[in-house]
């Protein structure tokens, strides 16, 4: 349970997740955030007003799944590096998992790099087709390309240790 | 081990000197403290404790509790955590209260405390 | 020669340096003791992007914000900030006494604005002494101030938001941890905070604790084991893990020393972590001129000790006759910003700490 050991349960993420029809529309933002506290910076930083946190800024953020386009703009934000933007329409068998990365070494497009799931267990290695972000502020968004049924399991991923897996 | 490269953080460090640590010879930057230079050298052990003699390292790191006294210079008591490294220190590992040298005012001598 | 200031700040971290700013803003002249040889308290080694709204730089990384409060008052002649001076005192007279440049100085200010923050707190457990048990806050000192790698496998101990920073400090640094080792049942810090170290594979063991630290000249491992409902150790559930580093990260107690010995009626308050001068709203403590502010008048987030720090300042320049009007609307919306921090889940303990100080406040003032 998320409140004993950081992991969210399948309960935690139906609450959070966009339906099936939005995502076969295109990227789209995934807050994975559970708990009240004081922080707005997704909502002021979406550049179509499409997240949410209110009434005050204890409440979790609500994202409007049909205004959101999927940029990642709050991905690079989120203090808490809970926001995750995923496309299952990236590929016939693929989809892009985009998500907030501040470790060494970055890693490079084409790369392929351990991916883990949100208990830290390596699912696979996978490649990486897109790296932005970093020199702002230091939170690199690295997207990559994963199997579509892994898509809502992948959220981090280690440069380096693709020999051990 | 000094860390060269880091996701977040860039360090800027000050001239590299170099002090003695038990006679030893340590490298260090100006900008750092003893406590710092002696850790990036593998050093965690600063001294022992005054009753029980057992093992004494730092453990605040910011001049509150103590732990890590030194004589610096022939000073005892210096918490090294807060004290930055100089050209040519002298450190030494302190072990029990440490003697103070005290000048006396009215005389010129040197001597130790009752 | 006593010096006279209008306003001395003792301290300089965040709470320290917001009050300098907000009481020279309106006009006042300001002096920042800071004991260290950096000024920005521990936002200097906070590397992870704050919480809050974009009035307490929320998105904005600790040490970022460090960085932009010192350049502030750097840019603000009003205001004079004295680093490597400890303030050793403060006397029935009014004056205050620092260990400067290995002078002793004497001040003679108006107001007071003691804003000198909070100590980790210890754990007892055997070879809890050895060279390798650290506060949180060490480790994040070597690392980030430093930047030396302070250990090579660490287990971490407390899962509140510095367990949990910390550790994830310590994973960019390239540290191994083992570990967070957690008393309680629950997670007490941020669950985002959580996720992220699990996710990086790191496990967090609620309702666990350390038994014993072995080693002989450092550490050398720990034993944990599970508690249960009574907060027991139990038997059979030890685990040995080689580290070399044993991180307590079990809380801060405010440093209450000078609000104690300038005559402050102080209070201990669990929900504040321990004895906090009693307050006004405006962060005023029962000695006329002398503000509280910041972890000294109860542990919180460093967001929350920023404004704490502008209240104190405002309140403190309007005292002195700068803008009175202003500074009343300034200290308003500070306490407005207040109760929204901590109006949520997340501030319920705040709450809790601060009803009482603010029942003892009010029985003191009638007796």
């Amino acid at each position: 349970m998320l409140i004993q050991d950081g992991i969210p349960t399948r309960e935690d993420l139906s609450r959070v997740l966009p339906p099936e029809s939005r995502l076969a529309k295109g990227a789209v933002a995934i807050a994975e955030c559970f708990q009240n506290i004081p922080c707005n910076p997704c909502s002021q930083a979406c550049p179509k007003g499409a997240i949410q946190v209110a009434p005050d800024i204890n409440a979790t953020p609500q994202i409007d799944f049909d205004r959101c386009i999927g940029c990642g703009i709050c991905v690079g934000q989120c203090p808490g590096l809970a926001i995750f933007v995923v496309d299952m329409t990236y590929s016939e068998d693929t989809a892009l998992v985009q998500l907030p990365y501040e470790f060494l070494p970055v890693p490079q497009p084409g790369q392929i790099v351990q991916c883990l799931d949100r208990a830290g267990v390596v699912q696979g290695c996978y490649p990486v087709v897109k790296v932005s972000g970093g020199k702002k502020n230091q939170t690199w968004l690295v997207s990559v390309a994963v199997p579509r049924d892994l898509a809502m399991e992948i959220r981090n991923i280690r440069v380096g240790g693709e020999a051990d897996a | 081990m000094r860390m060269e490269q880091h996701p977040i953080l860039q360090f800027q460090r000050g001239e590299k000197v170099t002090f003695t640590y038990n006679g030893q010879e340590v490298e260090g930057y100006t900008t750092e403290t003893i406590a710092a230079a002696l850790h990036a050298a593998g050093i965690r052990k600063l001294g022992t404790s005054p009753e029980l003699h057992r093992p004494r390292g730092l453990f605040c790191a910011i001049g509150n509790c103590s732990s890590c006294f030194m004589t610096v210079n022939g000073e005892p008591n210096v918490r090294v955590c807060v004290t930055r490294v100089e050209a040519g220190m002298v450190v030494e590992e302190q072990h029990g209260r440490g003697k103070v040298l005290v000048d006396q005012s009215a005389s010129t001598e040197r001597r130790e405390p009752v | 020669m006593i010096r006279d200031v209008e306003i001395l700040v003792i301290g300089g971290g965040p709470a320290g340096l917001c009050a300098a700013q907000a009481a020279a803003s309106l006009g006042a002249q300001v002096l920042i003791c800071e004991r260290d040889y950096l000024p920005g308290g521990q936002l200097v080694k906070q590397t992870h992007k704050f919480f809050g709204s974009e009035r307490q730089y929320a998105g904005t990384r600790g040490f970022q914000i460090g960085q932009k409060l010192i350049a502030d008052i750097a840019g603000n002649p009003r205001v004079e900030l004295l680093t490597e001076a400890t303030v050793l005192g403060i006397y029935e007279d009014g004056i205050v006494t620092v260990l400067y440049q290995q002078q002793h100085l004497k001040i003679r200010p108006q107001k007071i604005i003691i804003s000198v923050g909070a100590s980790e707190k210890f754990l007892a457990f055997p070879g809890n002494d050895l060279p390798g048990v650290y506060g949180a806050g060490a480790v994040q000192t070597l690392m980030n101030v430093a930047g030396v790698k302070p250990a090579q496998r660490v287990v971490m101990v407390g899962a509140g938001n510095i367990g949990l920073i910390v550790s994830y400090q310590l994973l960019q640094a390239g540290v191994d941890v083992a570990c967070v080792v957690e008393a309680a049942p629950r997670i007490g810090g941020y669950l985002v905070h959580a996720s992220k170290l699990r996710r990086a594979g790191v496990p967090i063991l609620t309702g666990h604790t350390v038994k014993e630290a072995y080693g002989s000249d450092c550490l050398e491992g720990v034993t944990i084991c599970r508690l249960d409902e009574s907060w027991q150790q139990i038997p059979g559930t030890e685990q040995e893990i080689p580290c070399d580093t044993l991180c307590l990260a079990v809380g801060l107690a405010p440093l209450s020393q000078l609000c104690w010995q300038a005559g402050c009626k102080m209070a201990y308050i669990r929900e504040l972590s321990g004895h906090v001068p009693l307050v006004s709203e405006n962060l005023e403590t029962t000695v006329p001129g002398i503000y509280a502010a910041g972890d000294t008048s109860g542990i919180e987030e460093a967001s929350s000790a920023m404004v704490e720090g502008r209240l104190a300042g405002y309140a403190a320049a309007a005292a002195l006759g700068y803008q009175p009007q202003e500074a009343e609307e300034q200290c308003r919306m500070a306490r407005q910003e207040l109760v929204e921090l901590r109006s949520g889940p997340a501030g319920e303990k705040i709450r809790a700490g601060l009803a009482k100080m603010s029942k003892w406040r009010e029985e003191q003032a009638t007796c």
